[in-house]
């Protein structure tokens, strides 16, 4: 019996002391596999998109069809919408790989598990925040926003977005082990929502009135920037919580 | 072969106000395969859990080459391999790509064996199917390829059989047996008739509980 085992099967040698840590090589196949996963499951690609469109579409037919009236509202509601339609892709984020035992086998492997996080982060804006940034002149111009705000809005979402996926993405982490965490996720998350929705929208108001719109486009920055340094960090940690319970 | 490798002193769970197991102590030495005992609900899965390092739900010590899991988790990573309830396999990726990501999580893994691991559980052929076109057994057969594949010291398998037929399952058991003798560890647990017998430590965890 014994023979044969080791006839039947060539395993490799057990490794003797350190390994690489190579966070480029797993933060690239973090990425890759993530897109990978959207590509082959389009709805969930699409649907906070239909979202966005639907949501910013009922502020003409709620409120009043009027320019002059949608256009003072137009700042506020894109970046509204924009912003529920983030909250209501992240409960996925972590979903399937804890459901599936992936997320188990990222915790334990000796790569660093904030690289994991942040590429998964990235991918997750890739296919939320950067579509929802393009896509928002459309919105604007449907709701009469001056051309002058066009660039205040799209920069504004371009430097926000990525700050509202890295914190949505702690508040995923924290209640991917609840079975209903749809509810409390948008609790958690929504008040730290509020800085960026302002700077956001003060944003694109100030680039309507031709007013500089520097400081309000450094103040997201400056979020996004703090954002990318400490959320990793809460994101593992809250994953941790959410598997040992 | 007598270094003791793993050691769990005065090990302590309790959930939901029941008691699974107190004052557990083993040790593992290099070389062993160790099976855990134990009927449904005895906290076998748990015990696995917590030796990996992914539930911290517990009193007592756990040492790793002499040193406490929670000082050096990073170090402990690197020489464990946990195959848990859920096998960690992506129903939209092929087996090929599920292997290649693990292959980034673990970079001891040589990518160009991938293809001779998943011919080893008998999934050539399989390479590009995605995973939810294959059945249960051969979902599970994908990440057992892992074994094939890694370098690491501990193996720590909670039920690796389930959904295997028997012909996997007798291929399973050299795995294991060889990996034990080049100086591995295996911590199973698993309702299948091992036919390792005389090879294996057995823990039951009905005589470490407690009553409550």
């Amino acid at each position: 019996m014994n023979n044969k085992a080791t006839n039947a099967c060539h395993l490799p040698e057990l490794k003797s002391g350190e390994i690489s840590f190579q966070p480029g090589r797993i933060f690239w196949a973090t990425l890759v596999r993530e897109l990978n996963l959207a590509l082959r499951r389009r709805s969930d690609l699409i649907n906070p998109l239909v979202f966005f469109l639907m949501v910013a579409t009922l502020f003409p037919l709620g409120v009043s069809p009027e320019p002059s009236v949608l256009s003072t509202l137009a700042p506020g509601v894109v970046w509204v919408a924009a912003l529920l339609a983030t909250l209501l892709s992240l409960d996925s984020l972590f979903r399937s790989d804890f459901d599936d035992g992936s997320l188990e086998q990222m915790l334990l492997s000796p790569q660093p598990l904030f690289v994991v996080v942040l590429g998964k982060v990235l991918a997750h804006w890739l296919l939320t925040g950067l579509p929802l940034t393009l896509m928002a002149p459309l919105l604007a111009v449907m709701l009469f926003l001056p051309a002058e705000g066009m660039w205040g809005l799209m920069l504004s979402l371009l430097l926000g977005t990525p700050t509202l996926s890295l914190i949505g993405a702690i508040g995923a982490a924290l209640t991917v082990g609840l079975r209903k965490g749809g509810v409390l996720l948008s609790l958690l998350v929504l008040p730290l929502y509020i800085p960026v929705l302002i700077f956001g929208t003060a944003a694109v108001e100030a680039a309507v009135t031709g007013l500089p719109l520097g400081g309000f486009l450094a103040l997201l920055g400056a979020l996004l920037a703090a954002g990318l340094a400490l959320s990793p960090l809460a994101i593992a940690a809250g994953l941790r919580i959410s598997v040992s319970g | 072969m007598s270094e003791i490798l793993l050691e769990v002193e005065k090990l302590f769970c309790e959930r939901d106000d029941r008691v699974l197991f107190s004052d557990l102590s083993f040790q593992v030495q290099a070389g062993e395969l160790v099976q855990i005992e134990g009927p449904n609900g005895s906290g076998k899965t748990t015990l696995l859990r917590i030796l990996s390092g992914l539930s911290r739900h517990f009193e007592g010590e756990i040492r790793w080459r002499g040193v406490p899991l929670a000082d050096d988790l990073p170090a402990y990573a690197r020489e464990l391999l946990y195959f848990g309830h859920q096998a960690g396999v992506k129903s939209l990726l092929t087996p090929e790509e599920n292997l290649r990501w693990y292959a980034a999580l673990d970079t001891s893994i040589d990518l160009e064996q991938i293809d001779q691991a998943l011919n080893a559980v008998g999934l050539k052929g399989f390479e590009d199917v995605p995973c939810h076109m294959l059945s249960a057994g051969q979902n599970r057969r994908v990440s057992l390829a892992r074994l094939y594949l890694s370098q690491a010291r501990l193996w720590i398998l909670d039920e690796p059989f389930t959904a295997i037929d028997k012909q996997g399952v007798a291929a399973k058991e050299n795995v294991l047996l060889a990996h034990a003798q080049r100086g591995g560890i295996v911590i199973l647990t698993t309702h299948h008739e091992l036919n390792l017998t005389q090879h294996v430590r057995r823990i039951h965890l009905d005589e470490h509980s407690g009553t409550s």
